[in-house]
C-alpha cells in the first residue's frame, strides 16, 4: 500500500511531545474557513510513499527522535486510515512513538466495521492530538461544513479507551474568540479522562498566500489574526470550564461516597 | 607546599607545568541548579553604564572613538587604564584607557596605518618612515616571497582572506598557567627547556633557541605589566580574584602584542572554580563577590578592540575579536567538567546582558548534568548568544583539556596551536575547471592553462575529472601560499607571549579552509542529474550556465548529492595532504566561513547550479537558501555527512529558525509544560495528566 503524502517535515516540535517526524497526509474532508494548509485538500497527490520508506527516512535519523516519534497529519490522516493503521503498526513495533493529528471527523459510533477499524489503529497510537474547531453543532457546520457530533463522539470514544489526548484548539476572532464557547468547550474537556494538554492556537493568516496560489478566495479576508494576549485570556476561559465541571464531579463523588 | 596552594590536592602539576592534572584532581563536578546565582552588584552595574555611554559615543563617531598613532603596542607600552579604579575589581586595558585602540604595526605597517586613516587618523610619520626602511613587517616579508602565480589567485579570490596582512591568531595560550604557577616558575621552565636544546646549530636548532628567549623576554614584560597594575604576578595567585586577574593580565598582554584574526581565551571556567570553591569554603569571598569579579572580567573581555579596516570588517561582518571561552564538556574520567563557574560565566548574559563576545561556548556532550542542559537552554533562548560545539565528537581526538580558537577549530592548551590558513574559494575552482584555468569575472589565466570544456552541454564524469585536476593545482599553490606566509609570521610578528605559555614541542596544526562547498556539491548535482547548457561570451568563456530540468540539492539528506559533497571535501583534503607543510605542521581544513561567504560569493561567477554571478554563498558547510525544503533534521542530516576526519579544523553550519518551530508557545499551552513533573521529564508517555495537574492547582 501506498500514501498519498503531502509534504514531511523532518524536524517537527509543535506537533506532538519532542522532536518529530511529522507525516502531512494528503485529503481532508473539512473546509475550515481559517485552514492553512488548503493545498491539502484535494485527495489527488504527487507523492507516493510506502510504510518501508517513511521508516527508513525515520530509522535515518533516530538520534534526534529519541524523545519524539511520528506524527501523521494533514490533511485529514484518517482519510487514508488503512495506510496509517498499517504504518503505525510498523512504527509500534519498533517502538517509535506514535502520534495521530486529527479532527475526528469520519468518526462513526454506529458502525462496527469503523469501530473496529478505530480499534485496530489506537491499539497501536500512544497518542492523540484531538482538534475541535467549534464547540457548537450549528457553529461547527458552518466553520468546517461538517458536523461536530462525529468529534464530540470520537473523544468520548477515547476517553473510554484511556487513549492519552491532547485538545486542539483554534482561536479565531469573531468566530471562536467567544467567552461562551470557550467555556462550553471548557465544560466539554472537563468531562474526559485522557486529556493531558490543551492547546491553545490563536488564528494566524499565514494560510492566505496559499489561497492566492490556488486561486481560492480567502474566506476570513477581513479577519486579524489573534493576539498573544487574547489567545491567554482564551485559555483561562477554557480552563476555568474544565476546572467547573471537575469541580461539580468531585463534589458528586463525594456526596454519593457518603 | 606554597602558600598559595594550601588545601589543593597534590599531584604530577606541582612538579611540571601541568594544568589539566591540576584541574583534574581538584574540581568539584557541580549537578545543581541555577539557583546559586547571584545578581549584578550596583558597582558592576554602574561600570557597565558608564560601558554603555562609551559604546554609545563610539557609535556616534562613527565606530572608532580613539587610536593610538604614537605608541607602537607592547606589553608594557602604557601606563594603567581604568574605567572606574574604585569600582573594578578586575583591571586592565590594551592602552592607558577603555575604547582607545592600539597600534600594532608588526602584523603589516600599511593595514595600520589604513585602519588609522579611514577612521580619521595619522599613524606618526616617524613609525611609518621606520617601519617602512628600518623594520620589515610580516607583510613586507610575505610578499617578498610571494610568487607571481600566488599574487594571481590572491586578486582573483580564488584563495581568499589570506592572513599576510594582519596578525594570524588563532593562537590560544595557556594563560591559566600564570594563574596556578606564576610567572617566576615558567621562565625557570623556559630557562630549562632552553638548556635542552641540541647542541649542533642547525637553523631550526637556532631557531629554537631565539624563540625561548624572546618568550622568555615576554614573561618579564608580563610581570611588569602586573607592576603597572600594582601587583606582583611573579608568584601563583592566592585566591579566586587573583587567579582571574592573573589570566586575564596574560591574555591581555597577548592582546597588547597581537592583532590576532581571532584572540581567543581558552578554557578557563571549571580551572578558576577550584579557587572559588575553596575561597568559599575559607570564607574569604562570597558568591555575590565572586560573580563580580566574573561580571567584571567579562567586561574587559567585552572591551578588547583592534584596529582594523572597513574592508577587514566586511569580511567579517562586524569587529570580532573571537575570545572564544569554552565552557563543559566531558572528561576522559567519565566525570562531566561542569562547575558552578561554567554557570556564573554564562550568567554574566544575564547580570550584563547579551552580548557577541567573549564568544561562551559549550562544550555540549550527552551526558552534561540535566541541570545545566536546562541552564543553557534558558539562557540561549533569553539571550541568543551561546555556541554549542559538539564535545562526544572531538574529545575522542582531544581529550579533555582542548579549547575552542575562534568559532570551530580545537586544540589543546598548551600544547597544540593552529597557523590560520583562511580559505580556498572551490565554486570558482570548479568553474576554473570549466574555464580551463581562466578567470569567469577578469579573464585572465590565473591557474594553469589546462584544456577547457568546449561542449555546449557539461557531462559530469568530464568536468569531475578536470575538477580534479584543478583542485589538486588549487591545493598546491594555497599550501604554499601558507607556507611563506607562516613563515614571515613567525619571523617577522612572532606570537612571543601566547607561545611562552606552551610547552616547548607543540603540535602544530596547518589549517586550511573551503568556501562555496554547497555550491559546488549542488552544481555537480545538477551536471549529473539535469541537463546543464554553458553560455559563452565572444572568446568562448563561460561566463552563465542554464540549468534544465531538476535536481537533488544538498541540505534534504539526499545521499545523491550530499555524496558529492563528501567526495570533494574528501578529494580536497587529501590534496591538501600531499603538500609539504611549513614547521612540520599536520594538515586539516574547515568548511566554516560564517560570515565571509557574502564577499566570496561577490568576487565569483555564475555557477552550474543556477546561482547567479556575486550571489552570495552559504555560509559554511550551509546548503544554499531555500534548496533545503525537507526540514531541519534533513538539512543538517546532510551537513553532518561530512567527514569530520577530512575537515578536523571544524564543520560550520549556521541554522536560524523562529522560535515558533522550536516548540510551544508556554503560556498557550498547558500541560506538560506547566505541570510538575514526576516520572522523568522526557519521555512522552510519562506526560502527566492535564486533569491532575488542574485538581491539584
Amino acid at each position: 500500500m501506498l500514501g498519498r503524502i503531502h509534504s514531511i517535515e523532518s524536524f517537527g516540535t509543535v506537533d506532538g511531545p519532542g522532536v518529530r517526524l511529522v507525516i502531512f497526509f494528503q485529503g481532508c474532508p473539512m473546509r475550515c474557513q481559517y485552514c492553512h494548509n488548503p493545498d491539502t485538500w484535494k485527495a489527488f497527490a504527487q507523492t507516493k510513499m510506502s510504510v518501508e520508506e517513511i521508516l527508513a527516512l525515520y530509522e535515518k535519523n533516530r538520534s534526534f527522535y529519541q524523545k519524539g516519534g511520528i506524527t501523521a497529519t494533514g490533511g485529514e490522516p484518517l482519510m487514508q486510515m488503512d495506510f496509517v493503521t498499517e504504518l503505525f503498526e510498523a512504527a509500534h513495533q519498533q517502538r517509535i512513538h506514535t502520534c495521530l493529528d486529527t479532527s475526528g471527523i469520519i468518526f462513526a459510533p454506529d458502525l462496527p466495521a469503523t469501530i473496529r477499524r478505530f480499534d485496530r489503529l489506537m491499539a497501536v497510537t500512544n497518542l492523540v492530538m484531538l482538534d475541535i474547531k467549534h464547540i457548537d453543532p450549528q457553529g461547527h457546520q458552518n466553520l468546517t461544513s461538517q458536523k461536530l457530533e462525529p468529534v464530540l463522539a470520537f473523544a468520548r470514544y477515547l476517553d473510554e479507551h484511556a487513549i492519552p489526548v491532547w485538545i486542539r484548539h483554534v482561536v479565531v476572532p469573531g468566530i471562536t474568540y467567544k467567552q461562551d464557547l470557550l467555556y462550553r468547550l471548557g465544560r466539554f474537556i472537563g468531562t474526559l479522562h485522557n486529556v493531558q494538554a490543551l492547546d491553545i492556537l490563536p488564528y494566524h493568516d499565514m494560510g492566505r498566500v496559499k489561497y492566492q496560489k490556488l486561486g481560492i478566495p480567502y474566506p476570513l479576508d477581513k479577519v486579524a489574526p489573534l493576539g498573544k494576549e487574547e489567545a491567554t485570556a482564551a485559555r483561562q476561559i477554557v480552563l476555568q470550564g474544565i476546572r467547573e465541571t471537575r469541580a461539580q464531579k468531585n463534589s458528586c463523588q463525594l456526596l454519593g461516597t457518603n | 607546599m606554597k602558600q598559595e596552594w594550601r588545601s589543593f590536592r597534590p599531584g604530577d602539576w606541582e612538579r611540571e607545568i601541568n594544568v589539566r592534572n591540576f584541574i583534574q584532581k581538584n574540581y568539584t563536578p557541580y549537578d545543581g541548579d541555577d539557583s546559586f546565582l547571584a545578581n549584578a552588584t550596583p558597582n558592576t552595574t554602574a561600570l557597565w553604564d558608564q560601558v554603555m555611554e562609551l559604546s554609545r559615543q563610539e557609535q556616534a563617531a562613527g565606530g572608532v572613538l580613539d587610536m593610538d598613532t604614537k605608541i607602537i603596542s607592547t606589553i608594557t607600552s602604557h601606563g594603567p587604564g581604568y574605567l572606574d579604579k574604585t569600582k573594578e575589581t578586575i583591571v586592565g586595558f590594551q592602552t592607558d584607557k577603555p575604547f582607545k585602540r592600539s597600534l600594532q604595526p608588526y602584523g603589516g605597517i600599511r593595514m595600520a596605518e589604513k585602519a588609522c586613516a579611514d577612521n580619521g587618523y595619522q599613524v606618526d610619520p616617524e613609525i611609518s618612515e621606520f617601519f617602512t626602511t628600518h623594520r620589515k613587517t610580516h607583510n613586507a616579508g610575505v610578499f617578498d616571497a610571494y610568487t607571481p602565480e600566488m599574487r594571481a589567485c590572491r586578486s582573483s579570490h580564488i584563495i581568499t582572506g589570506l592572513p599576510d596582512a594582519y596578525g594570524r591568531g588563532r593562537i590560544i595560550g595557556d594563560y591559566r598557567r600564570v594563574a596556578l604557577y606564576g610567572v617566576d616558575r615558567l621562565i625557570a621552565d623556559k630557562e630549562e627547556q632552553k638548556m635542552t636544546t641540541r647542541s649542533t646549530m642547525y637553523s631550526h636548532v637556532i631557531r629554537i633557541r631565539e624563540e625561548l628567549s624572546e618568550q622568555i623576554r615576554a614573561l618579564k614584560e608580563l610581570k611588569e605589566l602586573g607592576k603597572i597594575y600594582g601587583f606582583d604576578i611573579s608568584r601563583p595567585a592566592g585566591n579566586v580574584q587573583e587567579a582571574i586577574q592573573w589570566i586575564y593580565f596574560a591574555y591581555l598582554a597577548a592582546v597588547k602584542e597581537q592583532n590576532g584574526a581571532a584572540m581567543s581565551l581558552g578554557r578557563t571556567s571549571t580551572f578558576l572554580d577550584i579557587y572559588a570553591e575553596r575561597d568559599l569554603s575559607e570564607g574569604t569571598f562570597n558568591e555575590e563577590q565572586i560573580q563580580e569579579f566574573v561580571d567584571h572580567f567579562v567586561m574587559k573581555l567585552r572591551l578588547v578592540k583592534f584596529a582594523r579596516t572597513p574592508e577587514y570588517n566586511a569580511l567579517f561582518s562586524g569587529d570580532p575579536t573571537w575570545v572564544t571561552e569554552s565552557i563543559g564538556g566531558v572528561g576522559i574520567d567519565g566525570r562531566h567538567l561542569v562547575t558552578k563557574m561554567s554557570f556564573r560565566f554564562l550568567h554574566t548574559l544575564t547580570t550584563l546582558g547579551t552580548a557577541p563576545e567573549p564568544n561562551l561556548t559549550v562544550l555540549w556532550s550527552v551526558r552534561l548534568p540535566e541541570n545545566f542542559k536546562r541552564f543553557c537552554a534558558k539562557t540561549s533562548i533569553e539571550s541568543s548568544s551561546i555556541q554549542y560545539e559538539n564535545d562526544d565528537l572531538m574529545r575522542e581526538n582531544l581529550g579533555d583539556d582542548y579549547a575552542i580558537a575562534c568559532c570551530v577549530s580545537s586544540m589543546r592548551i598548551g600544547k597544540e596551536m593552529q597557523f590560520f590558513g583562511a580559505r580556498a574559494n572551490l565554486a570558482k575552482c570548479l568553474l576554473y575547471a570549466i574555464n580551463g584555468g581562466v578567470d569567469e569575472i577578469s579573464k585572465k589565466q590565473v591557474g594553469p592553462q589546462y584544456r577547457p570544456i568546449t561542449s555546449e552541454y557539461l557531462d559530469y564524469d568530464e568536468v569531475m575529472a578536470r575538477y580534479h585536476d584543478m583542485m589538486q593545482w588549487l591545493a598546491g599553490v594555497y599550501v604554499n601560499s601558507l607556507n611563506i606566509i607562516h613563515y614571515m609570521h613567525d619571523k617577522y610578528c612572532y606570537e612571543r607571549l601566547q607561545m611562552a605559555l606552551h610547552d616547548m614541542n607543540v603540535t602544530r596544526w596547518f589549517a586550511t579552509g573551503i568556501a562555496g562547498l554547497s555550491v559546488v556539491a549542488d552544481s555537480l548535482s545538477a551536471i549529473k542529474y539535469a541537463k546543464v547548457r554553458t553560455i559563452r561570451d565572444e572568446n568562448g568563456i563561460v561566463v552563465d550556465y542554464e540549468v534544465e530540468g531538476s535536481f537533488p540539492k544538498y541540505g534534504n539528506d539526499d545521499d545523491r548529492v550530499d555524496q558529492i559533497a563528501v567526495e570533494v571535501v574528501h578529494s580536497f583534503m587529501n590534496y591538501i595532504r600531499r603538500n609539504h607543510c611549513y614547521r612540520g605542521g599536520i594538515p586539516t581544513t574547515s568548511i566554516l566561513t560564517i560570515t565571509s561567504n557574502v564577499v566570496y560569493g561577490k568576487a565569483t561567477g555564475s555557477t552550474p547550479d543556477g546561482r547567479k554571478a556575486g550571489q552570495a554563498f552559504a555560509p559554511g558547510a550551509n546548503p544554499m537558501h531555500t534548496r533545503d525544503n525537507h526540514g531541519a533534521i534533513s538539512s543538517l542530516a546532510s551537513v553532518a555527512k561530512l567527514p569530520f576526519s577530512d575537515a578536523q579544523d571544524g564543520i560550520s553550519n549556521t541554522f536560524s529558525i523562529i522560535p515558533g518551530a522550536l516548540g510551544k508557545e508556554d503560556r498557550l499551552f498547558t500541560g506538560d509544560l506547566d505541570l510538575e513533573l514526576e516520572c522523568g521529564p522526557d519521555k512522552a508517555c510519562s506526560i502527566p495528566n492535564l486533569m491532575q495537574g488542574l485538581d491539584r492547582d
